[in-house]
């Protein structure tokens, strides 16, 4: 029996310790903010945050994250309020809107890491995350304005 | 209470035409493939618009009934009926504001419902061809101005004055005489009793009044939902007792399965079944290719089962497929006469007595869609009735594709559309809702089929693979005097019928014979070239491989004269006029040419305006250049300009797009500004990297690994858009694909002016090094 802790409360899995943690997340769990978009970590529509960093779901396990904190979409802000979350809107940087959690996770990742980012840390630390749509502009200005304050 | 309560007759939309399907699904009829059909649909009358669209001969036309597509409740929410599929353009806010906007719906109380498939209640659905926003402008405000004037009418009533007197504004109804006031809640129940006026008297406000249109305050709908993982996508869907599945497919276009060993997979924990898929044969137009499906508890448990699967295939006709040999096959096809599709004057004499002819021989590769959530569906079949939950952009022939396979009513078919998580052509395509369908109907419980990554760029619908052949011959002083172009490239037509070796009508049309240079001699040809995989539509289609042909072609031109881009261009362009191409029965994106003809004035402007804003002709950096190109596709006209940065190593970067477009009349700029973003993204990924290569008859690539899409670190740093100004009543055009076209000609031209190196094989890869 596997005990990890997602977005404040204790979950338990007794199945595959392997299932990678995007599948538990998804489809036993239930939290569907999280997205599957190529399961090889080249896309990163799956980031959660895992203690204080930005991990690929998709190829990290459930026992990799045993004991450990794992953040989703759902539980970034109670209300949604986040100032990543802000400055997505304010920007309306999504269009399809798919990889955009995975964007928002990595985003506010970074800045618990950096909080004053420059343009160029801001696109050198969200190369990881493909916008097929291709809302990169709209991205690296809501990064930015939630750095300055939104 | 409310408008779609007690569906009546309609007055004012009697006339019951017949309508030809000339949709992306229409081609099976055109094609003479079983399957077609024709149906009777309602279509307003045309006596009220000041122009016409190829809408009502779409797949059952169009309905413009607010009792199907407003309703308002006794609290005055009113809930607006989406009917197209949201795949990022925006659609889903767009057409319910220009909704709102007529029935002066205030939009902080306007919710956003998504229509199930059901094209004879709601009209044609198929979200495709950039057409929403210019089939759907006219009809949205006569809704919404039916809404109104119900509204106004039962507020009328009321009161026992005449409805003259009264008027919506801003969510409730006033009599200014008397200073009397209604919200639309308190009239709900009496505005449903009100008759639906007809069209001829609708009132549409005048544009200068216009709270939301064209003004791009308006952020979507779904805005807070996306960022707080609410939004529900087709894979968020989940039912009680849902089974999870994968599919092996044949590795090879036409192949089939000869057996296989399910023993390991189902030692896999969380692995319940595994069970054989029923294919179609090839071209299996949108039918499942079949395999072997693995069902599990979880989808991480089924893709764990799919790789211990045993399989042995037998490839079929298509096992020998290999690109380096077909793009050989294609260039020598190009070099030869081909298939006359427009001839004006004497290309052939005419290039023969030339001072000089430029060639150019250009290379396109097949492309994957890969949007960022891989095609996956959800189906709950019980007994004759079927219910599915899919990200499809055609949720109408979804529903008939799905009662054809199954072999049940149509009636008994819901299709529930869930946003998009990208689409580009790919979910046009409803094979994965027919996978779904077939293995709900076998298990007796809801399945979900996901695709993986691999699974999308293995087995998908890819861009045609084209090799397009211009020769201009110039005279003396440098004009050009002849214009040859041959287009190869296998066709979509193929994917519905055996034998194809033409392109179709609606290929050609997107930038080959409607091509609009002033020039003496044109020849246009279409040599021979058949298809082994599946091909499809992706983002702005031929278009891609056209407008990088012919406007590189132009990039020659001022190369071989010495001469400016942009001049060159103005000048093959030529006089301002309505461009009338000799070609019989010209596809016009099934636009009649009186409402959008080819119109060189606006391809011009295009051009001067994104000059003008462009600053074309700036002192850029050492190893910096620019490059500009202009297309018209979709009914609409876009240049773009391209700053190209090539360093030492032949690393290649875009510090600066421009670009304009004139859609004519537009809803949210805002919304067109993110699309024309987006497209510079996608026309850099295909330059710079988009290519799916065959050996074997199987897809090399496999993720987003090998097959590259541009990421942050190397988008340009700048993209800015701009937008012509509409003239009065100017038809609403295409935005969410021409972006795409001029992209990679104006970066090619870029490179060209910054290292001297003209590039004409795509993607440019390493072509820049050493």
């Amino acid at each position: 029996m596997i005990k990890v802790k997602i977005n404040g409360q204790e979950q338990s899995w007794d199945g595959d310790p392997d299932l990678p943690l995007l599948w538990f997340l998804r489809d036993e769990a239930g939290l569907t903010g999280t997205k599957f978009g190529c399961g090889q970590a080249l896309c990163g529509a799956c980031t959660v945050i895992v203690d204080k960093q930005a991990v690929r779901a998709c190829i990290t396990s459930v026992n990799d994250v045993a004991g450990r904190e794992v953040t989703t979409i759902e539980g970034l802000h109670p209300t949604g309020d986040h100032p990543v979350q802000k400055a997505w809107r304010q920007v309306n940087v999504p269009q399809c809107g798919f990889c955009q959690a995975g964007q928002i996770m990595q985003a506010a990742a970074l800045l618990m890491d950096n909080p004053k980012p420059s343009h160029d840390q801001i696109r050198e630390s969200m190369a990881g995350n493909i916008c097929r749509c291709g809302c990169y502009q709209r991205i690296e200005n809501a990064v930015h304005l939630a750095s300055t304050g939104v | 209470m409310n408008f779609i309560d007690n569906p009546r007759k309609l007055r004012g939309f009697e006339k019951n035409i017949r309508v030809e399907k000339v949709s992306r699904r229409s081609i099976l009829k055109g094609l003479g493939v079983t399957g077609g059909f024709v149906l009777a649909a309602p279509v307003m009358s045309r006596q009220a618009l000041a122009y016409e669209t190829g809408a009502g001969k779409m797949p059952h036309g169009v309905v413009v009934d607010p009792r199907v597509f407003v309703s308002v409740a006794p609290d005055g929410i009113v809930t607006i009926v989406g009917h197209r599929s949201e795949m990022g353009t925006g659609v889903r806010t767009s057409l319910p504001l220009i909704v709102a906007e007529e029935m002066e719906a205030d939009w902080s109380r306007v919710k956003v419902q998504q229509a199930h498939g059901d094209e004879v209640k709601f009209g044609n659905q198929d979200t495709d061809g950039s057409r929403s926003t210019r089939h759907y402008l006219i009809p949205m405000r006569q809704i919404g101005a039916s809404a109104r004037t119900m509204l106004e009418q039962a507020a009328a009533k009321r009161w026992g004055v005449p409805a003259t007197e009264v008027k919506a504004v801003n969510h409730e109804v006033v009599h200014s005489a008397s200073g009397r006031k209604l919200g639309f809640g308190e009239l709900a129940a009496d505005a449903a009793k009100e008759s639906v006026p007809s069209i001829e008297g609708l009132k549409l406000k005048d544009p200068k009044d216009f709270r939301y249109l064209g003004k791009g305050q308006i952020g979507i709908v779904d805005l807070h939902d996306i960022t707080t993982g609410k939004a529900r996508y087709g894979a968020d869907v989940r039912l009680p007792g849902m089974k999870y599945a994968v599919i092996a497919r044949p590795p090879v276009t036409g192949g089939k399965l000869v057996k296989f060993e399910p023993d390991a997979a189902l030692k896999v924990p969380g692995v319940e079944k595994v069970m054989q898929v029923r294919g179609w044969p090839w071209p299996s137009k949108f039918q499942p290719l079949g395999g072997v499906a693995v069902i599990a508890r979880n989808t991480g448990a089924a893709i764990k089962g799919r790789d211990a699967l045993k399989l042995t295939w037998d490839d079929g006709p298509n096992g020998k497929y290999e690109s380096a040999a077909y793009r050989k096959e294609l260039e020598e096809a190009s070099r030869k006469p081909g298939l006359v599709l427009r001839q004006e004057g004497d290309a052939d004499a005419a290039l023969k007595g030339a001072d000089k002819v430029i060639v150019g021989e250009y290379y396109i590769p097949h492309l994957a869609h890969v949007s960022m959530e891989p095609p996956v569906a959800v189906a709950d079949v019980k007994g004759d009735k079927a219910e599915i939950w899919a990200p499809v952009q055609s949720p109408g022939g979804t529903r008939e594709d799905v009662a054809k396979t199954l072999g049940i009513p149509e009636a008994n078919v819901t299709v529930n559309v869930t946003l998009l998580g990208g689409g580009f052509g790919r979910k046009s395509k409803c094979d994965f809702a027919l996978e779904a369908a077939l293995l709900s109907k076998e298990l007796g419980a809801p399945v979900k089929v996901q695709w993986t990554r691999e699974d999308d760029i293995h087995n998908g619908f890819l861009h045609t693979v084209s090799v397009e052949r211009i020769e201009a011959g110039l005279d003396k002083s440098g004009k050009v005097i002849a214009w040859r172009h041959r287009s190869v490239a296998p066709s979509i037509a193929s994917t519905f019928a055996a034998g194809t070796v033409h392109q179709a009508p609606f290929e050609i049309g997107m930038g080959l014979v409607d091509m609009p240079f002033e020039i003496a001699n044109i020849s246009c040809e279409n040599p021979e070239a058949a298809a082994h995989t599946r091909i499809g539509w992706f983002r702005s289609v031929s278009n891609i491989p056209r407008a990088f042909a012919v406007q590189s072609m132009v990039g020659e031109i001022a190369q071989a004269t010495g001469r400016d881009q942009k001049e060159t261009l103005l000048a093959l362009i030529g006089s301002p006029r309505i461009v009338k191409p000799a070609v019989k029965d010209l596809w016009n994106y099934g636009e009649p040419l009186d409402s959008y003809p080819i119109d060189t004035a606006r391809l011009r402007k295009v051009v001067e305006l994104v000059a003008e804003k462009g600053e074309w002709g700036r002192k850029v950096s050492k190893g910096h250049g620019l490059g500009i190109a202009v297309h018209r596709s979709f009914v609409s006209y876009i240049a773009t300009i391209v700053e190209a940065a090539v360093d030492e190593k032949g690393k290649l970067t875009v510090p600066r797009v421009d670009t304009a477009i004139d859609c004519g009349t537009y809803v949210n700029p805002e919304r067109i500004a993110s699309q024309i973003e987006g497209a510079a993204i996608m026309g850099l990924s295909i330059a710079k990297y988009g290519e799916i290569t065959f050996k074997d008859g199987k897809v090399q690539q496999k993720n987003y690994d090998d097959f590259q899409v541009i990421r942050m670190d190397e988008s340009p740093v700048v993209t800015n858009v701009y937008i012509v100004p509409p003239g009065p009543d100017t038809p609403p055009s295409g935005v969410g694909e021409p972006g795409v076209p001029p992209f990679a000609p104006a970066l090619i031209n870029a490179i060209f002016a910054a290292t001297g190196k003209r590039i004409r094989s795509l993607p440019i890869g390493k072509q820049l090094e050493a």
